[in-house]
């Protein structure tokens, strides 16, 4: 199978160890991953910020660079909502806006080959069990998207709880958002920053060390909120938790 | 009685009221997130009603279809609308009602007015109602010389406390018992009965204080003011639910009853009824059935009111109808549901927004029917992270992140509205024209891998130089969150320098 990674443009600047964890669980599961270079970024930001025109080309672009792929994986709930549910949705507006069906024709074939990473794990190699080691007592947060566009469930928490060493403690009020929301961070800093501090003393509350999701927007925003208060925790995506292994530990 | 048919044109929109002057969204928050008290108060009920609902809900073994009925009864009607207004106008004029048209706040106060002093009246009793909130009409008939008294509960404690509403259910969800107590004893004995002496804050004794208030002001009252959540049109029949009794009291005991309705609350027949009385109830108070549930049409000899009148509202709706993306906020049914699920709500309180239909809702309701000009209007798209909890609850559907991401293109980029029953082409908001800039320039970069990666790697080369704060809009982060660190170098350097990691160290 050709899969593509699509590490998305924050992962990309800001993390590549995220990065580098999905390739190195997706080769360990016996799966060819091919990172094309000519990917950038997905358009979400432009889109839910009310640039729906600027985030055209790059979708068209998207698809351009994904399209002959067999499966795109990436590690972003948020990302991979945007594909699936936002494409479609794009395409159709433009086609109400009298510009006819190009667009939806450009993305259709990449919709429904865009997967979230542990929905891939899950449901298209069917494993739960990933042969990770992650000796840490860990918390996980569902990201809005993840939980509520794609309707992740408790896929993420199967392949947390299959982790040797792992102690998964559930987080309170779990389902309610973090308060990252792309520029609303920026728009609405006293909501944003008070739902995050939220969070992050719900996470405490837990006694885990570590605040586990599938996305680094949010976790970057709740790990700013953790070292400003000085919480005693660190955020981790979840790809590196499950690229961890007795012979190789990531931190 | 003014002719104008919501559908057509109406007049100029010279005659509504000056747009909202409230601060900004956030400006509003920024003072609500720091009052404890109001933070403590609205956590405590929104956690509350909210489990309660998703037990109400889990009970019942069709919720999804439910929704999806509530969803097509309301996009049918809609669609249809202009059909079934007259067949409202028809059937309640046959059942003995009068039917008159409001195409703004303006008009409708005016009509109430003219009613009531037709009457003779200079005081009417009120079931809580969103429709006249939304249109001012206690304050439009205090200019008139006539006193309005509001029944419900919370709305008492709201008009009591010269407050404004905070809440579409619960409007006083942001006072305590202390606080209601506090209004109670220094206001009720303006208003007619006082608080009985050594008044407490337990809910039994702040019931039994409002109920004596009320009671005199019941039998006294020969003018009742309602709105409905739904007018069926087959029968022209109006439905009121209700939790409290007050409702029923003000439906039946006046002589004259005038009802200002929304001409979105229309189902066409009765059997869409057992569909909203299921999901209404359940959405809203998380009660399977509320406990009064009144439905009257026209009028009948020697029972109840002898004279009915409905007014119907336009009040920017028929605007709202010709929006392809935003005229499923027209679906609502006012469970409020969506508030009590909404982190932002949670945190911002309901006076933030600005308007008497805060939360989730209101912040697609608000731009639509009042406009995007006006400061608070042209914010209230950005009120949310998108989390998508409203949508999830909403029992008739309204895909809420859909239209908040569409009304924030129309603040930002402008373009087609209707706006009077015009066709008008909207210019951008003010104060967007940086954001623009940015995001055009970010789009032109990344559609360019070339120019992206050397962003990336000027960031990644300079990242020892990066300040731990940033000045300007960058304290928008930075003023409660730190920066990430920058890695020394993006994911696509490492990707072709080790050929994915196949050389090299991983």
């Amino acid at each position: 199978m050709r899969v593509a990674l699509f590490l998305t443009c924050v992962n990309d600047t800001l993390y590549p160890d995220t990065g580098r964890a999905v390739v190195k669980l997706l080769t360990r599961l016996g799966v060819d991953v091919d990172f094309p270079t000519a990917q950038t970024c997905c358009g979400q930001a432009h889109y839910n910020t009310g640039y729906r025109h600027e985030a055209e080309p790059l979708a068209r672009h998207f698809s351009d660079v994904f399209r002959d792929y067999e499966a795109i994986v990436t590690p972003s709930g948020s990302c991979a909502a945007m594909v699936r549910e936002l494409y479609p949705r794009m395409g159709a507006r433009a086609r109400t806006e009298g510009r006819g069906d190009t667009l939806e024709r450009v993305l259709a074939p990449v919709v429904p080959k865009t997967y979230e990473l542990t929905e891939f794990l899950v449901d298209v190699l069917g494993v739960t069990d990933v042969g990770a080691y992650y000796p840490h007592r860990v918390t996980y947060h569902p990201t809005c998207h993840g939980l509520r566009a794609l309707g992740l469930g408790d896929r993420p928490r199967r392949l947390l709880r299959a982790v040797k060493g792992l102690e998964l403690v559930e987080l309170p009020g779990a389902e309610e958002c973090c308060g990252f929301g792309g520029t609303f961070s920026v728009k609405n800093p006293d909501v944003s920053a008070a739902m995050g501090a939220d969070k992050v003393r719900n996470a405490e509350s837990t006694g885990a060390r570590v605040l586990c999701a599938g996305d680094n927007s949010c976790l970057m925003h709740l790990g700013g909120i953790m070292t400003r208060l000085g919480v005693g925790m660190r955020p981790v995506h979840i790809a590196e938790i499950l690229a961890s292994t007795e012979e190789a530990p990531s931190a | 009685m003014s002719t104008t048919r919501p559908g057509t044109p109406g007049p100029p929109p010279s005659s509504r009221p000056d747009p909202p002057d409230f601060p900004a969204f956030p400006r509003a928050a920024h003072q609500a997130v720091r009052d404890r008290t109001l933070r403590g108060n609205l956590r405590h009920a929104t956690h509350t009603i909210r489990a309660k609902r998703a037990k109400a809900v889990a009970e019942v073994s069709d919720w999804a279809a439910l929704r999806e009925a509530g969803k097509q009864i309301k996009d049918h009607t809609l669609r249809h609308l202009d059909r079934y207004l007259e067949q409202v106008e028809e059937t309640v004029t046959a059942a003995g009602g009068t039917v008159h048209w409001a195409v703004d706040a303006e008009e409708a106060n005016r009509i109430v007015a003219d009613l009531v002093k037709e009457t003779g009246q200079r005081e009417v009793v009120k079931v809580k109602s969103m429709a006249t909130q939304e249109i001012g009409l206690n304050e439009a008939l205090e200019a008139e010389g006539i006193r309005a008294y509001e029944t419900d509960l919370a709305e008492l404690i709201v008009q009591l406390g010269k407050d404004r509403p905070s809440h579409i259910l619960v409007p006083a969800i942001h006072r305590n018992r202390g606080e209601i107590r506090d209004i109670f004893r220094s206001e009720m004995g303006k208003w007619g009965r006082p608080a009985p002496e050594g008044l407490t804050d337990r809910p039994a004794e702040l019931a039994e204080a409002a109920r004596l208030h009320l009671r005199e002001k019941f039998l006294r009252a020969k003018v009742g003011i309602s709105g409905a959540n739904f007018v069926v049109a087959e029968t022209g029949t109006l439905v009121v639910v209700e939790s409290e009794g007050n409702g029923r009291m003000c439906l039946t005991l006046p002589e004259t009853l005038i009802s200002v309705v929304g001409i979105e609350k229309i189902v066409p027949t009765w059997r869409d009824l057992e569909v909203f009385l299921q999901t209404l109830p359940r959405s809203s108070t998380a009660e399977r059935m509320n406990p009064y549930t009144s439905m009257w049409t026209g009028t009948t000899d020697g029972d109840g009111p002898s004279a009915f009148h409905l007014v119907l509202l336009d009040n920017g709706r028929t605007d709202t109808l010709a929006d392809e993306v935003g005229r499923q906020a027209l679906r609502c049914i006012r469970c409020s549901a969506c508030l009590n699920v909404c982190p932002v709500y949670e945190r911002a309180g309901g006076h933030a927004y600005g308007s008497v239909y805060p939360g989730p809702i209101g912040a697609i309701l608000s731009p639509q029917l009042r406009g995007t000009a006006s400061e608070i209007d042209a914010s209230l798209p950005y009120a949310s992270s998108l989390c998508g909890a409203c949508y999830e609850v909403c029992p008739v559907a309204i895909d809420i992140p859909e239209v908040l991401v569409h009304l924030r293109e129309r603040v930002a980029q402008g373009g087609p509205a209707t706006r009077g029953g015009n066709k008008v082409v909207l210019r951008p908001a003010k104060g967007h024209t940086a954001e623009r800039a940015v995001m055009r320039a970010a789009r032109w970069a990344l559609a360019r891998p070339g120019v992206l990666r050397g962003g990336q790697r000027f960031v990644s080369r300079t990242r020892r130089f990066h300040p731990r704060s940033l000045p300007g809009p960058g304290r928008a982060w930075t003023g409660t969150r730190d920066l990430p660190a920058v890695p020394a170098e993006p994911f696509r350097d490492w990707w072709q320098r080790t050929h994915g990691g196949k050389e090299g160290p991983r």
